[in-house]
């Protein structure tokens, strides 16, 4: 890019310090409508009752680190990509894998479901079918180039665009069809590791995190930065709108997961705890947006209230990395993707309290009829 | 395309964070005061003073902590395995036991932080120390090391030999429990920076990220001066006060709560758990009747009705009877514009022209003269957004009119007296009857893997048998 050059009486100090000053002015303004914290708000919310999520599907099958997962729309079949240069596309709920495409790239870092990035630089759309005898591999389209890897991709409104992120430092929305790049968003300094498109009405904006620490919410139209947010001490591996599309949760190798209101335009939450020492990798929510799964590269994912910013649960079961959580379309489960080579489904059964309530109506009955009935929760 | 797994010549941040909040904890645990009770231990006959049991760094850590044991213990796991504790009994497995099997905290010198990146040369010495103290001592993977190690540097070799055989020298000087200590130590860190095959590098960080001081974008007067435009734009934004944007997530969490199935469930069952597909047969995209968690959502806002195939439908079926379904269609031909094929753009801008905006079109729509002159003006050359402004119009005119008397509407009413609750399913009082699920074998799969699998469903069986609880 040409350097505009420096006009009379600058120097690149005093535009350094000029560009700090401002920083510090927008702190301080937004700051000054900063008059109540989110757990004081959620004081009046109901307490979670003690969360029972359990994993019962182990996904085995890939040869190495899996990297990235995505759900189908019909809510039970995943695709997934990893490090053997495999991407394989599982019906999770009968545990069958349908689809096997070996790929000439072995770190296939993102995939949506349908497209695939990966450390060549290249983001490929591949076509799926039901006839199991085709050459998938065959059809696959090439149509994103960055000149660094790209790290993460996701389709806009329909498979006809794809938005994707990559290591040198920009984002790029592409038409699939021809392959052509129809927009490029400067303004991160280093790599950027992840995106997600904003749910909201008008459908054009969206955010991006990177190893900058800033998070970045952009005008898909004009390619401009709308919005930044700087206050992570790493490494941003994942951000995800919440789902209202008000707000925005980032995931850091600084062991935080931080929340941010778009419309009060700062940060509204922390999620850390100090027996957690681990970068959080990935982070989804859940479908009323009352949970956030996050995955840790302590192996674990923990589940935190969104509203009391307290820690819910923590599952474990994963033997490395986690590198992607995602709740499923419909929000019935949580598929996870670990460098351990699995991919696993976790769900909640019942919470506490609906069996209390019908274990204390069995009681009363019991009283009233003297005969004896067990209602086993698993 | 190779990946460099080491950054060039620094080191890694993410790691060196993560080994510095180690070293916080490590540093806690051996606090005179605060920290762990040692005490010695017997190893054999020889008496190791500053041991613990894996019970204490356990109940340390969930007092410390104030996590459960489970976690304590998975803590204390992640501590063993990146080397600041070492195990005495069964040193090359390096797994927390949460028993009165005996640790010991390693020494700052050994710790993988302080000689970053493991050298190869110390290595070398390592192992040739291995070699002539006790001939045949060395593993199988470490002889093939030793071995490829002599081929890489073998111009140093005499330096490597020499070592070895003075440090040997030196150790023989100390003490019996010295030395046993100081070879648990060094086999330790070596069991992490060059772990055995088969054995997870826990150093290992994947894909190469790029050190603090080299940015992708070269921080020239160019790029201060557009962080300079953006924060002046920033400053000039509205901003909304936090106590309304925040009550706005609690009104949205609860309004969701219902229809959010890891906290409330879901009917007639969740799948996962009943191995019944009804939920999704019940909830898919056309259904005869919908349920009433369906139509209720409709009213959640405008979005989730459009969002919804069959709300969409009924909404058209409404607009229709309304005479104002060209609101819709265009609305809906925008969107077509707006995400479809690069190459199809012109012609669809023509289209949507001649059905709405054109005089005497057939679904005329109605816009204010000021958005239909801009939008005429932007057809002369058309590109992607050029309906955006019209259709936004449109959007919000059906939002503010038409959605809310569609919600007041019989034809709404009747829907959701007409949707179905399902019946909770009861649940099986054996879980252990249900069907196991075992997953089919990879296209690229052995036939030991396979076995593996069968192994493992049915260890998954008797768990959640097993895992009955209130």
């Amino acid at each position: 890019m040409a350097c505009q050059g420096l006009q009379k009486g600058e120097t690149l100090e005093s535009l350094k310090r000029e560009s700090e000053t401002l920083k510090k002015k927008l702190e301080e303004e937004r700051n000054k409508l900063n008059d109540v914290e989110l757990h004081q708000v959620a004081e009046k919310v109901e307490v979670l009752s003690a969360l029972s999520i359990k994993t019962r599907r182990v996904l085995k099958g890939h040869g190495n680190k899996v990297l990235c997962m995505d759900w189908c729309k019909d809510k039970r079949r995943m695709v997934s990509s990893s490090q053997d240069g495999k991407v394989i596309v599982w019906d999770a709920f009968t545990l069958n894998k349908e689809h096997g495409v070996p790929l000439p790239c072995t770190w296939v870092l993102a995939c949506a479901y349908a497209p695939l990035s990966g450390l060549d630089n290249k983001c490929s759309v591949i076509p799926l079918s039901l006839d199991k005898n085709e050459n998938l591999a065959a059809k696959k389209k090439s149509v994103a180039m960055h000149t660094n890897y790209v790290s993460g991709c996701s389709f806009t409104n329909s498979d006809m665009q794809l938005l994707t992120s990559s290591g040198d430092g920009t984002c790029a929305l592409w038409d699939v069809e021809s392959g052509q790049l129809l927009q490029s968003f400067h303004g991160h300094t280093a790599d950027v590791l992840s995106l997600d498109l904003a749910p909201s009405e008008t459908g054009n904006t969206f955010v991006s995190g990177g190893c900058d620490m800033k998070a970045n919410v952009w005008d898909m139209r004009s390619g401009q930065n709308i919005q930044s947010f700087e206050s992570h001490e790493s490494d941003i591996n994942c951000v995800k709108y919440y789902p209202s599309g008000d707000a925005f949760a980032s995931a850091s190798d600084d062991a935080t997961c931080r929340f941010y209101d778009l419309r009060a335009d700062r940060e509204v939450a922390v999620y850390q705890k100090d027996s957690i020492i681990f970068g959080a990798s990935t982070c989804d929510f859940s479908l009323s947006g009352r949970l956030l799964f996050a995955g840790y590269n302590d192996y674990t994912i923990n589940v935190w209230d969104v509203l009391k910013g307290t820690r819910a649960t923590i599952l474990f079961g994963h033997e490395n990395r986690v590198s992607r959580v995602r709740v499923s379309p419909d929000g019935t489960a949580l598929g996870s993707a670990s460098w351990d080579s699995t991919l696993r489904v976790s769900w909640s059964f019942s919470t506490g309290s609906n069996y209390i309530f019908r274990f204390i109506k069995l009681l009363f009955w019991v009283n009233s009829r003297l005969v004896l009935e067990f209602t086993v929760a698993f | 395309m190779t990946i460099n797994t080491l950054a060039k010549g620094g080191c890694h941040r993410e790691q060196m964070a993560c080994f510095r909040k180690m070293e916080k904890v490590i540093v806690a645990m051996q606090d005179p005061d605060m920290g762990m009770k040692m005490r010695n231990q017997r190893l054999l006959i020889t008496v190791i003073p500053h041991a613990m049991t894996g019970h204490d760094i356990i109940t340390w850590l969930t007092h410390k902590y104030r996590i459960s044991e489970e976690e304590a213990l998975h803590l204390g796991n992640m501590l063993v395995k990146y080397g600041y504790i070492y195990p005495l009994k069964e040193p090359r497995c390096l797994v927390l036991r949460p028993d009165e099997s005996p640790y010991r905290f390693q020494t700052p010198y050994f710790w993988t932080s302080t000689r970053w990146p493991a050298s190869e040369l110390d290595y070398a010495i390592y192992l040739a120390k291995k070699n002539i103290r006790k001939q045949g001592e060395l593993m199988e993977y470490e002889k093939e090391r030793y071995s490829l190690l002599h081929k890489r540097i073998n111009h140093t070799w005499d330096f490597v030999v020499m070592q070895a055989r003075e440090q040997l020298r030196a150790s023989k000087q100390r003490r019996k429990a010295d030395r046993i200590v100081l070879e648990c130590q060094e086999q330790a860190y070596w069991l992490i920076n060059r772990p055995p095959p088969g054995v997870n590098n826990v150093l290992d960080t994947g894909l190469e990220r790029p050190n603090n001081f080299s940015c992708r974008v070269t921080l020239n007067s160019d790029y201060y001066k557009r962080e300079i435009e953006a924060c002046r734009k920033a400053l000039g934004r509205n901003r909304v006060k936090s106590s309304i944007c925040l009550e706005g997530f609690l009104k949205y969490s609860e309004q969701y709560l219902n229809h959010d199935p890891i906290m409330q469930g879901c009917l007639p069952s969740n799948p996962w758990i009943s191995d019944d597909t009804a939920h999704w047969t019940m909830n898919a995209e056309i259904v005869p009747v919908p349920t009433r968690l369906r139509v209720e959502r409709w009213s959640f806002s405008f979005t989730e009705l459009l969002n919804d195939a069959m709300g969409r439908k009924e909404f058209m079926t409404y607009l229709e009877k309304e005479f104002s379904a060209e609101n819709l269609y265009f609305w809906q031909a925008c969107e077509d514009i707006r995400h479809g094929e690069n190459s199809k753009i012109v012609e669809k801008v023509e289209d949507v022209y001649k059905n709405f905006l054109a005089p005497g079109a057939a679904r005329w729509v109605n816009i204010d003269s000021k958005t239909m002159d801009k939008t005429l003006e932007g057809i002369k050359r058309p590109h992607r957004f050029v309906m955006d402004d019209a259709q936004m119009h449109i959007y919000f005119l059906m939002k503010k009119d038409s959605y809310p008397r569609y919600l007041k509407s019989d034809l709404y009413k009747n829907m959701l007296a007409k949707a179905i609750v399902p019946q909770e399913t009861k649940k099986s009082v054996f879980p252990f009857m249900r069907r196991q699920r075992h997953s089919s074998p990879s296209p690229a799969q052995t036939a030991t893997q396979a076995a593996e699998e069968e192994g493992l469903a049915k260890g998954a069986g008797a768990n959640s048998a097993a895992g009955s609880h209130f």
